[in-house]
């Protein structure tokens, strides 16, 4: 056996049962993990202290043999989850100083099943970004580098922070939202497996809001049988959230039978893009080979407005996001820098306060819900989404899954793409259509790019059929055999 | 109907819609479990939701959509059963989320209508447009600091529903008569407890003017008018104000403007004020707002008698005039009393002795009818002696009078006083003699011809008996007498 941290749950998960190491052990591995990846700049808050302390009580519950699903999982919180009494900002300066006096739902419902916190990560202020460059707190290092060369890259976004831990053995796994592609893109550029759930899959309930009709958390983890057994402690119907669904939530662990013989995989002949690096082309090739050694079929599905989805998307996200961050005005909680009356008050916290990324987003999403304008962009693109999902759907007659990349190109350096936001959107080009949509899908890592970064392929499911996603998923995961590993820790590939 | 108005080139009439905000009776807000009792400390009722922290969300509080189903079952209006809640965007302290959960284009409630009972007894629809859900907003407190502003978010989130009238209405007095019509069905179903003074009930009032019968004019909104009185000053005001601005060539700009109680007159709200681009759209966080026909129809089916209906029965059953039923049932309190006192006895004398006696005295005493200081049940007990002869019409004003004051029942004062009616003939013939033989020279007058004296008899006696007298025997008796 190598390093404790090495360890994926399901691994970890044995060793705890079979009493090889303690939760409290595994725990103070990741704690000096956790340490060391200081440099990453992924976790903006340590909590060490708690994190023994849930050790203590996994310890306790695998010794009188109540061991839970992720009992003693050290795990990497985004920072977009509230969590209670331990600081919660979004990314953002505007609630540099948070402390949440309630525990979002998913991450109760992970310490409920056993999981140990270690701490919060790094994230592109609210959630707007595919960098994890636009936070307040400086951005997050990619644990990887180009063979050769030593520019920093960037983790993807804009669950950077979580990517960055789990690739860099810091946690061992991560939770993420996506809005559109926030969990797969960042999965995808740090060669691990990122999974958004169905929309409605998890609850929304005390994770900080950036487009209500989009965001969805998920897990990020080492492995596909890791995704499968996180989801299951992170999902279900919420009270609380009027958008979560009353479905019942099966045993994705149950489904990773490695048999998808029978099963219709559609390639969708629109995610060819013009100029897209011959080397994602490649992979996608690759991918379609795997499956179908592993007895599956491969469809050539259309998905004919596929060209819309991010523009529909990038005025449907700002468009909720100008409404959700209003409340970021000073008044009640977070920054707050006077002014002479209240609307200046208001001009100087959010002046202050929200990135430009932020500010860009909310500026696009006022306007296009402006009184003369709403008709022309806001009610088109809800009725672009509304074909969209359509689309998928008359897909899904035809297929099981779809397989598609999950980013149009490897990790870029930090800096690049700063100045160009089109280019920037660019990166969620294969993921936007499943958010419009509200489908799930799933990030695995599938091989190195020319320069040696991961690369992931991206499966795609029918709503609420994440078993069949993970099933196919897994498929990917053992015919890439993916065993690069980043540069950092030191000693890794 | 139409009031005319006469401005100085001739005749004018108003039109005039009215927006009111009704506060749900709940104890809980729209989308919070927060409380939502009256006059409580500041801040002391205000969930993490209603307070819009990071990651908090709606969810629709179900008994407020049943106020609002039953509000509209009771206006006769269409029940939708899709409806879509809505952001309206705005940026103010006491607003936390920056948005009010609202329904704009798809609202719960659809055209209904209501009938306004007029004081001359006639009556008179006026349209309802819809009504919709909506969370109210904070309250800013601006006098509790030289220069700092406080907040109170206690009714931040409560559920109103915004019930919005066609422009029907043709002058101030329809628009207090709808008013009180449309808080009396509130009161009615229980949906609304129609406290104008506690904020529970409030008006946003919109007005134009025309020639009769012409063109509608450019209206203006009255904004928050927050009593029926000040109401119907403020359209009459307002359409006054118009009148004379074209009047003498100028023109009604569309806008936003306030009732100053203490001048009597509507002025501008500030430009800032109104300049509002409230960017609605559908809010993310809540599903639209599904309804199944089966349980629209229990609740319609559970809904109590409605004042329209009640005024029907009273008038049908009881032989009441309109006028009289239509404010017997103006509260439900009043038509359960009035009901009551009617059972079993002479409905019209029961009817009088709520209207007149009842009413005077809870007017003097500034009660409501819950709180009079005679039950129904006694009030009954006092019909009843009237009704069996124990005492006359006339004594039974005292006796009402000594029961209001006393809190004891028409009998014990009777007997107590001795007040008991004197219908022995021969006890009052005995007084009519005594009567007669003490002013011969008046019986003289009479015999003669001047016959208006019988009054004066029936007073002399009624003296010697301390109005105990039968007056029908009495009356009897003595013409019989004089003829004699």
């Amino acid at each position: 056996m190598g390093a404790l941290t090495d360890l994926t749950i399901a691994e970890a998960r044995d060793g705890l049962a079979a009493k090889q190491f303690s939760a409290r052990e595994m725990t103070e591995a990741y704690i000096a993990a956790m340490a060391a990846a200081r440099p990453l700049n992924a976790f903006l808050v340590e909590t060490p202290e708690r994190a023994l302390v849930m050790a203590a009580a996994s310890d306790a519950r695998i010794a009188r043999g109540a061991a839970l699903p992720m009992e003693g999982m050290p795990l990497a919180i985004k920072d977009l989850f509230c969590t209670e009494g331990v600081l919660t900002t979004a990314g953002s300066r505007i609630l540099e100083r948070f402390m949440p006096p309630y525990e979002s739902t998913v991450t109760a419902k992970l310490w409920q099943a056993g999981a140990v916190m270690l701490g919060k990560v790094n994230m592109d202020e609210f959630a707007m970004g595919s960098s994890t460059v636009t936070c307040a707190h400086g951005p997050v290092e990619s644990p990887w580098r180009r063979p050769g060369d030593n520019r920093p890259l960037v983790p993807g976004g804009s669950s950077g922070g979580s990517a960055a831990a789990v690739a860099a053995r810091a946690a061992i796994a991560a939770t993420g939202t996506d809005t559109g592609g926030s969990i797969r893109q960042p999965a995808s550029f740090c060669g691990i497996v990122g999974l958004k759930p169905t929309y409605g899959r998890c609850s929304r309930w005390g994770i900080v809001a950036f487009a209500s009709s989009l965001d969805q958390a998920g897990p990020m983890t080492r492995s596909v049988r890791d995704a499968a057994i996180m989801l299951k402690a992170m999902a279900g119907h919420d009270p609380k959230d009027s958008t979560s669904a009353p479905q019942p939530v099966p045993d994705f662990e149950a489904a990773l039978t490695g048999d998808i013989r029978g099963l219709r995989i559609g390639i969708p002949r629109e995610y060819r893009l013009d100029g897209m690096p011959g080397e994602i082309e490649a992979l996608w090739q690759r991918g379609i080979e795997w499956i179908k050694d592993a007895g599956a079929k491969p469809v050539e599905i259309s998905l004919k407005l596929t060209k819309y989805a991010l523009p529909a998307y990038y005025i449907i996200a700002p468009a909720e996001a100008s409404s959700n961050l209003a409340r970021y005005d000073g008044v009640r909680f977070g920054l707050r820098v006077p002014g002479q009356s209240l609307d200046e008050m208001y001009e100087n916290t959010r002046a202050a306060g929200f990135g430009a990324e932020v500010r860009r987003r909310i500026l696009i999403g006022t306007y296009v819900l402006s009184a003369g304008y709403y008709d022309a962009y806001y009610l088109k693109a809800q009725r672009l989404r509304t074909l969209i999902a359509r689309d998928f759907a008359a897909a899904f007659e035809r297929c099981d899954a779809l397989l598609t990349p999950t980013a149009p190109s490897a990790a870029f350096a930090i800096g690049e793409k700063q100045d160009d936001p089109i280019a920037m959107y660019l990166n969620d080009v294969f993921t936007v259509p499943v958010n419009l949509a509200g489908l799930p899908g799933l990030s695995v890592p599938a091989g190195l790019s020319r320069d040696g970064l991961p690369l992931g392929l991206q499966v795609i499911g029918r709503a609420f059929d994440e078993a069949t996603v993970l099933r196919v998923g897994g498929i990917i995961e053992r015919a890439a055999a993916f065993t690069a590993k980043p540069a950092f820790p030191a000693g890794g590939g | 109907m139409a009031e005319i108005i006469q401005g100085r080139t001739g005749a004018w009439e108003a039109v005039i819609g009215l927006e009111i905000h009704a506060q749900i009776i709940s104890r809980a807000k729209l989308f919070s479990g927060a409380a939502t009792t009256f006059g409580a400390e500041p801040n002391t009722q205000v969930s993490t939701v209603d307070a819009a922290f990071p990651g908090m969300l709606p969810v629709i509080n179900r008994h407020c959509v049943e106020q609002a189903v039953k509000t509209g079952l009771g206006l006769n209006a269409e029940i939708n059963l899709v409806s879509v809640f809505d952001r309206k965007n705005y940026f103010y302290a006491d607003l936390p989320p920056g948005y009010q959960i609202s329904q704009y284009s798809r609202p719960i409630v659809g055209k209904g209508k209501l009938v306004l009972d007029m004081p001359d007894g006639s009556s008179r629809e006026i349209g309802i447009t819809r009504l919709h859900l909506e969370q109210d907003a904070g309250k800013s407190l601006h006098d509790q600091h030289p220069t700092l502003t406080y907040v109170d978010l206690n009714r931040a989130g409560v559920a109103l529903m915004e019930i919005v009238s066609e422009p029907d209405l043709r002058s101030a007095e329809e628009a207090g008569a709808y008013i009180r019509k449309l808080r009396s069905i509130l009161r009615y179903l229980g949906t609304c407890d129609g406290n104008m003074e506690e904020g529970s009930l409030r008006c946003d009032c919109n007005v134009s003017v025309r020639r009769p019968g012409g063109a509608l004019g450019t209206r203006c909104e009255i904004k928050n008018v927050n009593s029926i009185r000040f109401v119907m000053q403020a359209i009459e005001h307002e359409a006054r104000r118009q009148i004379e601005l074209i009047e003498e060539g100028g023109t009604v700009e569309q806008e936003t403007r306030l009732f100053d109680a203490a001048k009597g007159v509507t002025r501008p709200m500030r430009f800032k004020e109104q300049a509002h681009d409230y960017r609605y759209f559908p809010d993310p966080d809540l599903l639209p707002l599904t309804l199944d026909q089966d349980w629209v129809e229990a609740l319609r089916r559970a809904l109590p008698e409605l004042p329209d209906a009640k005024k029907a029965r009273f008038i049908a059953d009881y032989k009441l005039s309109p006028y009289d039923a239509g404010v017997l049932v103006g509260e439900q309190a009043s038509a359960d009393y009035f009901e009551t006192v009617a059972k079993g006895r002479d409905p019209k004398l029961a009817a009088n002795w709520v209207m007149v006696e009842l009413y005077g005295v809870l007017n003097r005493l500034s009660l409501g009818i819950e709180r009079s200081p005679v039950s129904a049940e006694a009030l009954g007990g006092l019909v009843d002696l009237i009704l069996d002869g124990t005492i006359s019409g006339r004594l039974a004003k005292d006796v009402f009078a000594a029961m209001v004051e006393t809190g004891k029942g028409a009998a014990a004062i009777v007997e107590e006083r001795g007040l008991k009616q004197v219908t022995d003939s021969g006890a009052i013939e005995g007084v009519i003699d005594s009567v007669l033989a003490a002013q011969a020279d008046k019986v003289a007058e009479y015999r003669a011809g001047k016959e208006k004296l019988f009054g004066f008899f029936i007073g002399q006696v009624m003296k010697a008996t301390q109005g105990k007298a039968n007056p029908a025997l009495l009356n009897d008796l003595l013409r019989k007498k004089l003829a004699g």
